[in-house]
């Protein structure tokens, strides 16, 4: 009961001291607007880069082409050998044989069926191929040798320097949001730390007298702990707005595909929800962080 | 039975200084002390020394129970919950009432409303300020001023009352108002009351317990005295 009754009293010194040093909450919420925002950001395009790096590496196939001559046999051995590399994903594992692919060729069109009709089977210049996934993309180009190496297979195919660039470029990319995201959120908490400062050393007198009369540091440091988490939810309001619309207009705007078919946005809901939520609780944890590294110094007697 | 026991207390301050050389004193429950001594005697810091504004050097400080020197910061609450304390310059909030000043002891320790009111009331009727509850600070004179920090200080039924040169800034006849107050908590709550100054008249016309201190040292302890001059 007690408990409750100080944390009504914190709650409402907070609010008062929001209100009583307007102009320089206002400095510190917008100082957390502009930075969520960012994180905002930040936080989207890493999403999104995950999300597409996951989508291409999902796709990515390592086509496996066996020489011309091999037998049914070969097949199996081949197949055999495949199984064994840890690297592939052995649901993945799909066999083509020649007429398979003549077979699919032929569909999809007629120039096609007119020229491969001509071919006996003898002559025919297609292969016996299979299809695999890897488990780990990162080590698909030594899969890839390790693959040629095995008898009967003639050659392998998996659009090597192109996945590759994308893959160091997509890494390289969420290491760099995320270093964006904590440099900001550092120097934000630093921003605070100095706005709280500022408002205690005008409760400074308070302060004192409060520790005078035996009020217990939890007490006194409550209340601007809890401003500082107000002046993040404060803060955080235009980024919230900004992340569910702005993300939503975005996603419209390009029919949730980023300059061709193969990035694919995420969809917005519930994605934005979720984000909203991450930035609210880096901008309350900001405040508090914030607030209880102002508050720390004058706690000392 | 003593409230409080100081046994080989030393403070050597941080620059060199010592305020006090090895002092033994013991201070009974209920009693009226003067703590005496010209600028530089050590008297404040005694006072500091027992709210634990100051830690000894040396030496074992106990008051109500509580080993003060070795009270750690976080816990130094639960000594000032015990004593209240006066200072020379009032310390009161300019933005609140008087009543919020003196309600303002109870609010940080958590009491409820009722209560609160209730301790309010009595202690400003106790320093006569009952009619100037809804007054601020700056509406009032010296004597009312330190007349509401006395307030404040008793507002939670304190055992000891420090009091550090409450009547510095006051004249004579204030002065007198405020040691009647004070008088009067002493018989009235029994509250413990040590207060330190270097006023001649009053010490002399109050006939209490005086601690002298000179230089740092305990020159006298006297059951009903008066004020030594430091050329004696």
């Amino acid at each position: 009961m007690r408990i409750i009754r100080m944390l009504g009293r914190s709650i409402r010194d907070a609010f008062k001291s929001v209100i009583r040093n307007f102009s320089l909450s206002l400095a510190s919420i917008s100082c957390i607007t502009i930075t969520l925002i960012i994180v905002a950001i930040a936080v989207m395009a890493s999403f999104n880069v995950q999300n597409f790096t996951k989508e291409i590496e999902k796709d990515l196939t390592i086509v496996i082409f066996l020489n011309n001559e091999s037998t049914e046999d070969d097949v199996a051995r081949v197949e055999q050998e495949l199984r064994e590399i840890p690297n592939i994903d052995k649901s993945s594992i799909t066999f083509e044989s020649k007429q398979e692919v003549k077979e699919s060729m032929q569909k999809e069109s007629e120039v096609f069926d007119t020229v491969l009709n001509e071919w006996s089977e003898d002559e025919s210049p297609l292969k016996d191929t299979f299809q695999v996934k890897v488990k780990n993309v990162e080590q698909i180009s030594s899969t890839a040798e390790r693959i040629e190496k095995i008898e009967q297979v003639n050659t392998v195919r998996y659009g090597e320097g192109m996945v590759d660039q994308m893959i160091t470029a997509f890494s390289s990319i969420e290491k760099v949001t995320y270093g964006v995201v904590i440099a900001l959120v550092i120097v934000t908490v630093f921003l605070i730390i100095n706005t709280i400062k500022l408002t205690i050393s005008a409760r400074r007198r308070e302060i004192g007298i409060m520790r005078l009369v035996g009020a217990s540091n939890f007490t006194i440091k409550t209340p601007f702990i809890v401003e500082g988490m107000i002046l993040g939810l404060l803060g955080s309001i235009v980024p919230v707005i900004f992340t569910t619309y702005g993300y939503l207009a975005f996603y419209n705007h390009f029919d949730g595909y980023l300059f061709t078919q193969l990035i694919q946005l995420i969809k917005p809901e519930p994605f934005i929800y979720s984000t909203a939520g991450i930035v609210i609780v880096i901008g309350i944890l900001v405040g508090m962080v914030g607030s209880a590294g102002a508050v720390r110094k004058y706690l000392k007697i | 039975m003593d409230l409080i026991r100081l046994k080989n207390v030393e403070k050597k301050y941080k620059n060199g200084v010592t305020a006090i050389y090895d002092l033994n004193l013991a201070i009974e429950k209920g009693s009226f002390t003067f703590v005496i001594g010209g600028s530089g005697s050590g008297k404040s810091t005694l006072i500091k020394m027992l709210y634990r504004e100051e830690k000894p050097t040396r030496g074992q400080i106990i008051v109500g129970g509580l080993d003060v020197a070795k009270l750690r910061n976080t816990k130094v609450y639960k000594l000032r919950r015990k004593l209240g304390i006066v200072f020379q310059d009032y310390r009161l909030l300019p933005k609140l009432t008087v009543y919020e000043n003196v309600a303002f002891a109870m609010e940080v320790i958590g009491a409820t409303k009722e209560v609160t009111r209730k301790n309010v009331l009595r202690a400003l009727e106790e320093v006569g300020l009952k009619n100037k509850v809804h007054n601020y600070p700056d509406q009032l004179s010296g004597g009312e001023q330190q007349r509401v920090a006395i307030a404040r200080a008793i507002v939670n039924n304190p055992k000891l009352l420090l009091c550090d040169e409450p009547t510095g800034n006051l004249d004579p006849e204030r002065s007198m108002e405020i040691m009647k107050v004070l008088d009067n908590i002493n018989k009235t709550r029994g509250t413990t009351i040590i207060m330190a100054t270097h006023d001649k008249e009053i010490v002399n016309s109050m006939q209490k317990q005086v601690v002298t201190l000179k230089d740092g040292h305990l020159v006298n302890f006297k059951k009903k005295g008066t004020y030594i001059d430091e050329n004696n």
